[in-house]
């Protein structure tokens, strides 16, 4: 296999706020390879989108990228030395803001959100917005870049698009909106484009029109693709590899088919068990127990410990960072449990197992912010 | 009845089970052509007055009707779910609020227990109010923040005027163990609650009134799956417990099948197919339900081959189209009576008119145009001469002319333009009534 187009090393992103240090990403390694859809799965709060904006330099306030490596095509956009002090800090070779702005950001890698209402100005035209991103990422006139607006709203299934130019983004629905961001993203021809829930908010008929529209533009342009979604309906129709995040962490690396088919993490395992499914009625749905502790005060151990289902007593003690667990003739298929003994080398089965209350009952864990003790 | 009930029976451990619910009662809940338009003049719908009509055509509508819901009729029998689903903007919170008596309807009736609410006066149909409760999509802003868990649980009992202090406090820290809480939370405030927690303390405080019958408008939409699932599971065990009737609505078509004994169907406004739950999934017959069930993604990435996908935008409700509101979108448009063509040429037709009415064309030339939609299959006679006249304008750049050429001649005699449809169907799974708004219907009645 070629080298991957972007590799992320132990990323680590984390909000120092008020309340403490937020671990939203937390030492998360993934890596995207040529033409490929790479797909970033979880619960509300996970990481994802934080894991998204750390990629493109674009994390706010009270936020900060404080460790890891990200580098794309060789070049690192994040990377990290050791001083003298026992501190980290950028290395020089770490790209520059500006170099970022005008060399990575629209033109190599380019970004949707899951609102696009946050990426169109209301005041200005579409058409007028889009030839200017175009003008400006691809240094041609303005006549030319109305001809590829023209064009590439075409590709993305926007119908008579001449017309369309001069109306405002709320004459859009929702799903044109996100097409035309998705026209956007793909007019500068980047190598990779980071679609955050794209669809989420949108009608499953319309989804389903956005997803082939970008399964043949992927196909055509040879873009790559990483897809942030909670959505495993979306993931098994688009995805290539995916990754599924618990808690700022990686909890399991696989190729589609491997992931749902020969799922080797209890978390995913869990979480397919708990859908409902369209093609099939099913009688009674396994739910996991308890919420998703919040990122500011992880549970030590696993993170998914609390509410893992095999859950055992060294799972409190040992944070199993995800390792290839795959057979010596399989593609990797990295997971983050303790359950591989081969592999993590800690006495998981002879460990006595922790009882998680599987109903949903008492049970369910409160929010950390419940903890105010104001009864 | 409730009246007659004992309003300490908090949990209503005796008697109201499920089994009341036999098959043949008279339905709980009846509407009957239930009609809402709302007048279109509030300044926050005013992008539909720049909006496009079914076929393309630029609507300039301000002080117009928005048909936000037609003609519904159908029954919830007691005990059962009642599954409500279709797109955004289709008319199913304002069918609940309207059925609800939240807002007031522009026509048709609604029966609860017999009674029509419309005729009720103002106490009786408060006094109905309280066996007709509603829970809201969005836990959060559904819940005052200012309040605590156990006076928002309290609430509409003290609206009622049910128990004293003492009782309700009692009765609220019950529910709130029933909806599986710590009876403890009761002095927190809801921000102290995850999303799927909150969502409980809404089932705890619409279940506090002892209602017969619980309208669930999107209750786990805002959920993560995992917790969806905790709550779509108390949601059942509760249905068992207190004998509850559900409407529950939602987008999503596979919370709908887990939940529901029965599924209505709704595309702008109407009500066009409604089913018992396996019938509606293994034997739909409305083109827009097979196209919504094609559309959604499985989580297996050894079915996703399979996924359809349905052209074209939902039209607005302002001036929906005739006949069948689906026509502008439907795969199966059928082909107007006066032209006899084959399934093959109406087909080709069908896409090449879509194509002209929906996007205009940069016009190629005639032959290209013929080579892409009609091969071999070009239709003589009559069809054949309006395509003729069709391809003229379209030479002249004249596409509107064409577009309106070929919507007259294919579209607008076609019976899905000029009728309603509404038809039973022979039911494949199980003995239930099987409803379809769609004339392809008709062909197999005649067929019968
Ligand atoms: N500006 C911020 N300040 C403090 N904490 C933040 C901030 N932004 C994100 N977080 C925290 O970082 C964690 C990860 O958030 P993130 O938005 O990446 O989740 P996500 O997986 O994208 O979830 P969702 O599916 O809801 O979009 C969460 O605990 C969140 O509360
Ligand atoms: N108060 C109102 N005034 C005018 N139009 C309204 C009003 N309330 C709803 N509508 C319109 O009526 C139609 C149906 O809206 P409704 O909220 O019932 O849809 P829905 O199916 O519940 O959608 P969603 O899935 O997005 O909740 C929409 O076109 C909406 O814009
Ligand atoms: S390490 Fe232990 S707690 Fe974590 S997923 Fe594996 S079995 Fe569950
Ligand atoms: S009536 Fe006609 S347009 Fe409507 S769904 Fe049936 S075939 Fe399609
Ligand atoms: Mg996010
Ligand atoms: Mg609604």
């Amino acid at each position: 296999m070629t080298d991957p187009i972007l590799e992320v090393r132990d990323l680590q992103t984390h909000f120092f706020t008020a309340d403490g240090v937020v671990r939203a990403v937390d030492g998360v390694s993934f890596e995207v390879y040529e033409e490929e859809i790479v797909g970033i799965v979880g619960e509300s709060g996970a990481g994802k989108s934080v894991a998204a904006a750390s990629i493109m330099r674009l994390v706010e306030d009270p936020g900060e990228v404080v460790g890891g490596e990200v580098s794309f095509k060789g070049e690192p956009i994040v990377e990290f030395e050791e001083t003298e002090a026992g501190t980290r800090r950028p290395t020089d070779a770490m790209l520059s803001n500006r170099e970022m702005r005008e060399r990575i950001r629209g033109r190599e890698i380019a970004i949707i959100f899951q609102d696009p209402m946050e990426s169109l100005n209301p005041v200005f035209t579409v058409g007028g917005q889009l030839r200017e991103f175009i003008e400006i990422n691809r240094d041609v006139g303005e006549s030319e870049a109305r001809e590829i607006a023209v064009e590439m709203l075409r590709e993305v299934g926007i119908p008579e698009p001449r017309e369309r130019l001069d109306d405002y983004p709320h004459q859009f629905s929702g799903g044109m909106r996100q097409r035309v961001l998705i026209a956007m993203a793909l007019s500068c021809e980047p190598s990779l484009i980071i679609a955050d829930e794209p669809t989420t908010a949108l009608d499953v008929t319309v989804e389903g029109q956005i997803l082939e529209q970008v399964a043949d533009l992927q196909e055509k342009y040879g873009t790559s693709f990483i897809w942030v979604t909670h959505d495993l309906g979306v993931v098994a129709e688009i995805c290539d590899r995916v990754n599924v995040m618990y808690l700022g962490q990686m909890a399991e690396q696989a190729a589609v088919d491997a992931l749902f088919h020969d799922t080797r993490h209890p978390y995913t395992d869990a979480l397919l068990d708990s859908l409902p499914r369209p093609d099939r009625t099913v009688e009674e749905l396994r739910p996991i127990a308890g919420v998703m502790p919040e990122a500011i005060n992880p549970p030590s151990g696993c993170r998914f410990h609390t509410r893992c289902p095999d859950a055992r007593e060294v799972c409190r003690q040992v944070n199993p960072d995800a390792r290839d667990v795959s057979e010596s003739d399989e593609r990797p298929h990295r997971a983050a449990c303790l359950k591989h003994e081969d592999v993590f080398h800690e006495d998981y089965w002879s460990s006595p197992p922790i009882d998680n209350e599987t109903d949903s009952g008492f049970a369910v864990g409160r929010t950390d912010a419940g903890g105010s003790g104001d009864e | 009845m409730s009246d007659t009930r004992d309003p300490g029976d908090a949990t209503g451990q005796a008697g109201r089970t499920a089994a009341g619910a036999s098959a043949g009662d008279d339905p709980l809940l009846r509407v009957e052509g239930l009609t809402k338009l709302f007048k279109n003049d509030s300044g926050f719908l005013s992008w539909l007055t720049v909006d496009r009509d079914a076929d393309g055509v630029p609507v300039t509508a301000d002080r117009e009707w928005v048909r936000a819901v037609e003609d519904v009729s159908f029954e919830i029998r007691r005990g059962e779910t009642l599954g409500l689903v279709g797109e955004s903007g289709c008319g199913k919170s304002t069918l609940a609020r309207t059925l609800l008596r939240l807002i007031d309807p522009t026509e048709g009736d609604v029966y609860f227990e017999g009674d029509n609410l419309a005729e009720l006066s103002g106490e009786a149909l408060r006094r109905k109010r309280k066996d007709m409760q509603i829970i809201f999509q969005d836990p959060q802003s559904s819940l005052d923040p200012r309040m605590k868990v156990g006076p928002i649980v309290e609430e509409p009992m003290r609206a009622h005027d049910m128990l004293d202090d003492e009782g309700r406090e009692e009765r609220a820290r019950e529910l709130l163990s029933r909806v599986g809480l710590d009876p403890q939370h009761y002095n927190r405030h809801p921000h102290a609650f995850s999303g799927g927690q909150r969502q409980r303390i809404n089932l705890a405080r619409a279940l506090s009134v002892n209602p017969d019958f619980v309208v669930c408008d999107e209750p786990t939409s805002a959920l993560d799956a995992s917790i969806q699932a905790q709550v779509l599971n108390t949601m059942r065990r509760l249905q068992e417990e207190f004998g509850l009737t559900y409407l529950f609505i939602s987008h999503d078509l596979s919370v709908i099948r887990h939940i529901s004994d029965r599924v209505a169907v709704m595309y702008l406004g109407e009500v066009v197919e409604l089913a018992d739950k396996e019938e509606l999934y293994e034997n739909p017959q409305h083109p827009y339900t097979q196209a919504l069930l094609d559309s959604i993604p499985v989580p297996d990435p050894r079915e996703s081959e399979t996924r359809g996908v349905l052209e074209g935008d939902v039209p607005s409700p302002i001036e929906p189209p005739s006949g069948c509101r689906f026509r502008t979108r439907c795969p199966e448009l059928i082909a107007p009576a006066e032209y006899d063509l084959t399934d093959a040429e109406w087909a080709a037709v069908r896409a090449f008119t879509r194509r002209v009415v929906r996007h205009g064309f940069e016009m190629t030339t005639q032959a290209d145009l013929e080579a892409e939609f009609f091969g071999d299959t070009r239709p003589g006679g009559p069809a054949g001469e309006a395509l003729d006249r069709a391809f003229v304008l379209l030479e002249r750049k004249e596409p509107d002319a064409a577009a309106d050429h070929l919507r007259d001649s294919f579209i607008e005699p076609s019976i899905c333009a000029r009728e309603q449809p509404s038809y039973e169907v022979d039911p494949e799974y199980g003995d239930g009534r099987h409803f379809c708004a769609c004339h392809l219907q008709r062909d197999e009645e005649l067929t019968h």
